[in-house]
């Protein structure tokens, strides 16, 4: 399947190789530079390219390529996850996936990708057991390491591999029982021109950081489980307990872990928490533009509304702009043309605006579109969809654990066209 | 390898033909256990052994670095040093570096006798070290590599389970051919392994083995076929992919492990769970028939089948299933095999996967397995990934593409969620585009053309240039909006963007061709435009409509002959065979007027640079000037060049790409990829289905979990409900059964036409033992001694005991009854009374006794588990969005194509001047970095000027 993995960074050098069959020389990349080349963008660089003699599976990651050497037919879509997961895996192990951290790690990095794939077949992936066999690495375990000369590499086999639970390891043990869990809806939105809403939906997920001793089984429960439309759950979770009493069932992985994502059917109606009022326009034959916007909380359910940044992608002929917020601070990329607003917390006597000229340059036609604003923002506290955890109970431990739930809304891919 | 094998003083004949046992391999030197040093090893000379050494490096495949490594042969003392030190914290050290070292590419295979000293180190993280090393250097020094062969033969002998899978993983991951036995017979011990964690690893070594030496095929399908019978999920993702390398045509060997494999497939991790689904998708497709083939019924009933109560289902498909059966009654009424449902059954939860690779999986398994009527379910999972990371969606777009043109309504009602966002990179809007174009119909046609709109103000021209394609392309698929689209594009024609105009000259030069006479108004406007526009293929477009539909535009077109005589020669080429078409056809046309100009012209063109313009001007002429000699063509000339031409289909560049396997590499790349396994078409008779029967059925043995379990009964309970109409119908005799499969085995394919007064004489107490039989394998002996009947008879019991079965599971049958009857879908149960309306026809007596039973089954009132429900509702019959009121909508929302303010009116001159450069790419209608398909070929020949010599 994966034959061999090369890490590209944005400069186009390859600074990490792995091989899990034959050697394949570095020049098979050559073809991916090519194509990079071609696609000008690094998120237009086709995620499959088709070389003479094999197949590049490619993913973009916080600025890095992997990019993974296929011979022979595969689904890619098992490719792409896979390199995902080894990506995720690197976060979790060094805190950030980012050339320095793995060019600092690279042994722990070649031990990691030894453990996930053995002749290009996913072995291990599972965080739970990847930890067993090699441990994270720390500042006191690589000093300890250092004096008694042991080593990261567990020697006993992880006792997930074997059991019926592999996402769990055996002999997890705390003083403080804990389990937190985080409620985290976003909001996808197309917003048009006139303010009304194009498209809305919502997006969810449950994240929960689980640190209880021994083996509980857990069940969380919901208020109002019809919610949820489309669920995707980690393999934890037991699918008949959900079908048939819309109850999550499962014996947690240690740690932290995604535990369900949801999307709260289409059919309901959307709250959309802020508007924006709009006013961009270019004149014609002249070298400046008008550019005033607004933005105002609308259905934020009595909480309020912070995070709040606006980033623009304005037209190439746009050469600078003079705006004077009314709140927070803005930034203009002139050569990348990102106008970029970080307003911060709306309050709702005195709206937030930004309001200016814009420089165009002389002689270019007007462009024709108005670029289409992309908010973000965050409302703590607030589910939007009105999902509710009811309760959360534990079996299998006779321990009290201690439990918490947090709620927050954020803009997802919220885009208001102008 | 002649001369290491000299060393080593082996046979030539070191792989042995299968069946060879351990006692000769004891006895080969390669193989002795013990780790004492073999006396070969001895054999190597010290210089021999550089020189090898040397020799093996210059062939190695590692190109430039390769040279480092002779430049500064001592740079690595430092590390050797450290690796011959007693102390363990300095060699860790030392293989830190190296594994640095090889983890940037560079070469560090000088250091191979250093390294693999220490392969029987104690430290274990020095150890696992060394085996990365070994691993990437074994295959390039191969005789240094057999130092280290005996600590691995000493591992896989080991009590802890690790090291005997880490000695497997690495002893079979050194590419050193001359080992080969030995890995083998690694393979085959750890294949019988306690562990199942060494049994997974021996899985992993096969196909290891298989490409380092493909003779050893036999013997690795061997303990594939072992592996395969395992029932631990560590294994069965592994094996089945060693499997699908090895030996994929080997379906046989699935047979016996398929329902084994469909109950396990939820607890296996998610690699193997896309494995063995791909892999299974290939068996079903051998081993079942299509549930789609008698479509017209199908398309008759689902709605009803589906979604009706119990009741309608008797009365009301009734009637109904009579008219459709009426020219089915040749063919065989389709009902669905056990373990094919047992399928789809038990990958749909896997739908709700965190991982896209498994949601895909099952998403192209159930389009290319399931009902029709059952493939709405994966619309809203995919759907789910296309918030994923943006690989993800680019691949799952691809493949909605192309299920959204053979399954349109399965992703109506998820049209907005392919909305395009200004922020989705190129690659992307194109593909949701193309997905919005698949999915415009009648009815939501208004809110797509609106959405377009927006799309064509974008700052992404590509992008836009895809917009208008898309425009045309509805265009032509909806008809009434067919104006409304044409009028938009025009508004386009004033665009400021040249390549924006181009674009949409060319494809309203598609929409014209389709009923050009109401059209005159749009020609006389493009031949204005011919004094603005610049793009070459625009305006050779033009010119090409305009000599097209001369007699639409009688005053302007010789008009625009003239204008073009005179910049014929400052013309790009392919406007140039535009004019000489134009001449040509306005010569035949209106001579009156023209014969002047098209001589200019052709004169013009006699004395042209380029050839092609020379010889069309030459061909030209011979055809439409009547010359001395006869002039025989001349006379046809007007046939020949304005004989009517059909319109261009513009279709999707991903029709047709079902043919491959949605989901793999060749999908995504519209050509075969290397290994690819062809999808193969549905049996047009069920192969036996009882080679899938295993001893002891598979619901008896225990399941780990309680969900598996419970989710087997409606299955086997389902089975029961079923299989009776099956057999009556199938001329094929056999059942799930065992006592009937064996007898199967004699009876062959019987007819069943023939059936009589045999009919009676079944009991009812044979049935239960039948069933019996069927819930406990054990009994499968004693029943199938009954079965010694003759064939015929048999048969016909069968047929009466299913009968007797369906009563009574409705009536009684605490645990299985309720579960059978609600779970039972209506695919099937459509089928199964369409079966009896079979009967009805073929053989009216027993369809009088039979149906008493089934009749009575049907509208009973069962309790319905939520769990049935819930498996059996196709959200594709989600009802329809309701009819819209279109009239006035549709209307106002058209109006809303319009682009700019301006009308008819060809736009300032000004901007339009800017000369552009004409490369053809920049108009051709191929989305970028597509190869080449149909639908850019089909547009290519209809659009390129020189595709018309001939017919125009």
């Amino acid at each position: 399947m994966i034959h061999s993995l090369f890490l590209i960074n944005c400069s186009g050098d390859i600074f990490l190789e792995k091989h899990w069959k034959s050697v394949v020389s570095q020049s098979v990349c050559d073809y991916f530079f090519e194509a990079q080349e071609k696609a000008a963008d690094v998120e237009n660089v086709p995620p499959v390219i088709s070389t003479p003699h094999h197949y590049l599976i490619s993913i973009y990651r916080d600025k890095l390529f992997f990019v993974s050497v296929i011979q022979t037919e595969v689904p890619p879509l098992f490719v792409i996850e896979f390199l995902h997961r080894v990506a995720d895996t690197f976060q979790d192990y060094f805190g950030e996936c980012s050339e320095a951290a793995i060019k600092d790690n690279v042994v722990i990095v070649y031990e990691l990708l030894e453990e996930m794939l053995d002749n290009g077949f996913p072995l291990a992936t599972e965080s739970n057991i990847l930890k067993e066999l090699i441990k994270p690495p720390t500042i006191l375990r690589s000093v300890v390491n250092s004096i008694t000369g042991s080593s990261n590499v567990g020697d006993t086999l992880p006792t997930g591999q074997l059991s019926n639970i592999p996402w769990r390891r055996a002999g997890v043990k705390y003083t403080n029982n804990e389990a937190y869990f985080d409620v985290i809806e976003e909001i996808d939105a197309i917003i048009d021109k006139s303010g009304s809403t194009v498209f809305a939906e919502i997006q969810g997920v449950i994240d929960a950081c689980i640190k209880l001793s021994g083996m509980p089984d857990l069940s969380l429960s919901f208020m109002n489980p019809r919610l949820l439309d489309d669920v995707s759950f980690h393999p934890c979770i037991r699918f008949k307990r959900w079908e048939s009493e819309r109850v999550l069932s499962f014996i947690p992985p240690d740690g932290n872990f995604r535990l369900i994502s949801y999307r709260v059917s289409s059919q309901n109606l959307v709250a959309i928490p802020v508007y924006v009022k709009h006013n961009i326009s270019f004149k014609e034959n002249s070298s400046c533009g008008r550019f005033d916007i607004t933005i105002g909380p609308k259905q934020n359910m009595g909480k309020t509304i912070e995070g709040i940044t606006v980033t623009v992608h304005m037209p190439k002929v746009v050469l600078n702009m003079n705006l004077t917020p009314t709140q927070g601070s803005y930034t203009f990329d002139p050569v990348t043309k990102m106008l970029t607003w970080d307003i911060g917390k709306i309050t709702p006597q005195k709206l937030p605006s930004l309001k200016g000229l814009v420089n165009l340059q002389s002689g270019a036609p007007k462009p024709e579109e108005n670029p289409s604003l992309n908010i973000q923002f965050k409302i703590q506290q607030l589910a939007i969809s009105g999902l509710k955890v009811n309760r959360l109970d534990m079996y299998g431990e006779k321990y009290k654990p201690f439990k918490g739930v947090k709620y927050i809304t954020k803009a997802g891919k919220f885009q208001v066209r102008t | 390898m002649t001369p290491m094998q000299r060393f080593l003083q082996l046979p030539g004949t070191m792989v042995k033909p299968p069946g060879s046992k351990g006692g000769e391999e004891a006895t080969s030197p390669v193989l002795t256990p013990e780790g004492s040093t073999p006396a070969w090893y001895q054999a190597l000379q010290p210089d021999e052994l550089r020189q090898l050494q040397t020799s093996e490096q210059d062939v190695s495949p590692e190109g430039g670095s390769d040279g480092a490594s002779h430049s500064q042969p001592l740079r690595h003392d430092d590390l050797k040093e450290m690796l011959d030190t007693n102390k363990d914290s300095l060699k860790l050290e030392a293989m830190k570096r190296i594994v640095a070292m090889i983890a940037r590419g560079k070469n560090a295979s000088d250091l191979f006798p250093a390294v693999v000293k220490n392969v029987a180190c104690k430290n274990i993280e020095v150890k696992k070290l060394v085996y990365v090393y070994l691993v990437r250097y074994a295959e390039e020094q191969q005789d240094l590599a057999l130092l280290s062969i005996s600590t691995f033969q000493r591992g896989l002998k080991d009590p802890n389970q690790l090291i005997r899978a880490s000695a497997l993983r690495v002893l079979s991951s050194i590419r050193v051919p001359i080992i080969v036995p030995i890995m083998m017979l690694a393979i085959k011990e750890a294949a019988s392994d306690m562990s199942p964690y060494v049994r997974k690893t021996a899985a992993h070594a096969i196909p290891k083995l298989y490409s380092l030496d493909s003779d050893q095929k036999d013997q690795l399908i061997e303990v594939i076929e072992k592996l395969l019978a395992d029932k631990t999920t560590l294994v069965a993702g592994s094996v089945v992919m060693a499997f699908e390398e090895v030996c994929p045509e080997r379906i046989d060997l699935i047979h016996k492990n398929y329902r084994k494999l469909c109950n396990l497939l939820i607890d296996v991790e998610e690699w193997g769970q896309v494995v063995i689904i791909n892999m299974l998708t290939r068996y079903a497709r051998t081993q079942f028939l299509s549930p789609n083939k008698n479509e017209s019924l199908l398309e008759e009933n689902p709605e009803k089948a589906f979604y009706g109560s119990e009741e309608d289902e008797s009365k009301g498909s009734g009637p109904g299933l009579e008219e459709a059966a009426a020219p089915l009654a040749a063919r065989r009424p389709y009902i669905m095999d056990p373990d094919h449902r047992l399928l789809l059954r038990n990958t749909k939860p896997l739908l709700q996967s965190r991982s896209a690779a498994v949601v895909m999986a099952v998403a192209q398994l159930y389009f290319h397995l399931a009902p029709k009527a059952e493939v709405g379910v994966i619309a809203k999972a995919l759907v789910r990934l296309l918030r994923s990371h943006s690989e993800v969606q680019y691949v799952v777009l691809q493949n909605v593409a192309t299920m959204s043109i053979k399954r349109r309504g399965m992703f109506e009602p998820y049209l907005k969620s392919f909305y395009i966002r200004s922020t989705d990179p190129t690659q992307i809007k194109i593909l949701k585009l193309e997905v919005l174009t698949n999915l415009a119909n009648e009815t939501n046609i208004p809110t797509v053309l609106r959405e377009f709109q927006t799309y064509i103000r974008s700052m992404d021209k590509d992008f836009v240039a895809a917009t208008i394609q898309a425009i045309g392309r509805c265009a032509t698929n909806i008809g009434r909006v067919r104006d409304t689209c044409l009028n938009g594009l025009v508004q386009l024609l004033s665009n400021r963007d040249e390549l924006v105009v181009a674009e949409s000259v060319v494809v309203i030069k598609k929409l014209l061709q389709m009923q050009p006479s109401q059209h005159g108004e749009i020609i006389k406007h493009l031949a204005k435009l011919t004094d603005n526009i610049q793009v070459p293929m625009a305006r050779a477009s033009i010119l090409w409509l305009i000599g097209e539909y001369c007699e639409h535009v009688p005053r302007i077109a010789p008009d625009v002959l003239r204008k073009m005589a005179k910049s014929f020669t400052a013309e790009e080429d392919i406007v140039k065979l535009q004019v000489i078409n134009l001449a040509a056809k306005l010569y035949l046309t209106n001579s009156k007027q023209t014969k002047l100009l098209t001589q200019y012209v052709l004169s013009l063109a006699k004395y042209d640079q380029n050839y092609d313009i020379r010889d069309r001007a030459r061909f030209t002429r011979q055809l439409i000037v009547p010359s001395e000699q006869g002039g025989t063509l001349s006379r046809h000339a007007k046939k020949l060049f304005l004989a009517p031409k059909p319109a261009p289909v513009l279709e999707s560049s991903f029709k047709d790409r079902d043919h491959f396997q949605l989901g793999s590499l060749s999908h995504l790349l519209n050509a075969k990829a290397t290994g690819y396994q062809e999808l193969p078409d549905w049996p047009e008779e069920a192969p036996d289905p009882s080679v899938r029967n295993v001893e002891v059925p598979e619901w008896t043995k225990c399941s780990n979990r309680e969900k598996r379990k419970e989710k087997e009964k409606p299955f086997y309970s389902d089975s029961e409900g079923e299989s009776g109409p099956t057999e009556s119908a199938d001329s094929d005799p056999e059942s799930v059964s065992e006592s009937e499969s064996k007898s199967s085995n004699e009876s062959g394919s019987g007819t069943s036409s023939d059936e009589d007064e045999d009919e009676d004489e079944s009991d009812e107490q044979e049935a239960d033992e039948k069933k019996k039989g069927r819930r406990g394998g054990q009994e499968a002996s004693r029943d199938s001694g009954e079965s010694d009947q003759s064939e015929e008879e048999q048969k016909k019991v069968k047929r009466k005991k299913k009968a007797h079965e369906r009563k009574e599971t409705s009536e009684s049958s605490e645990e299985e009854g309720s579960a059978s009857d609600s779970s039972s879908s209506e695919s099937e149960s459509a089928s199964e009374s369409e079966e009896e309306e079979e009967e009805d026809q073929t053989e009216p007596d027993t369809w009088r006794r039979k149906t008493p039973p089934s009749s009575k089954i049907i509208p009973k009132p069962k309790e319905i588990s939520l769990l049935d429900l819930e498996d059996f509702t196709p959200p594709s019959i989600q009802p329809v969005s309701p009819p819209r009121v279109v009239s006035n909508s549709l209307v106002t929302d058209l109006e809303g194509l319009t682009l700019t303010d301006s009308s008819l009116a060809p736009s300032n001159p000004w901007h339009l001047v800017i000369q552009l450069q004409p490369p053809w790419a920049s108009t051709s209608l191929t989305p970028p970095r597509q190869p080449p398909s149909s639908y850019a070929l089909k547009l290519d020949s209809s659009m390129s000027p020189s595709s018309h010599q001939w017919g125009s």
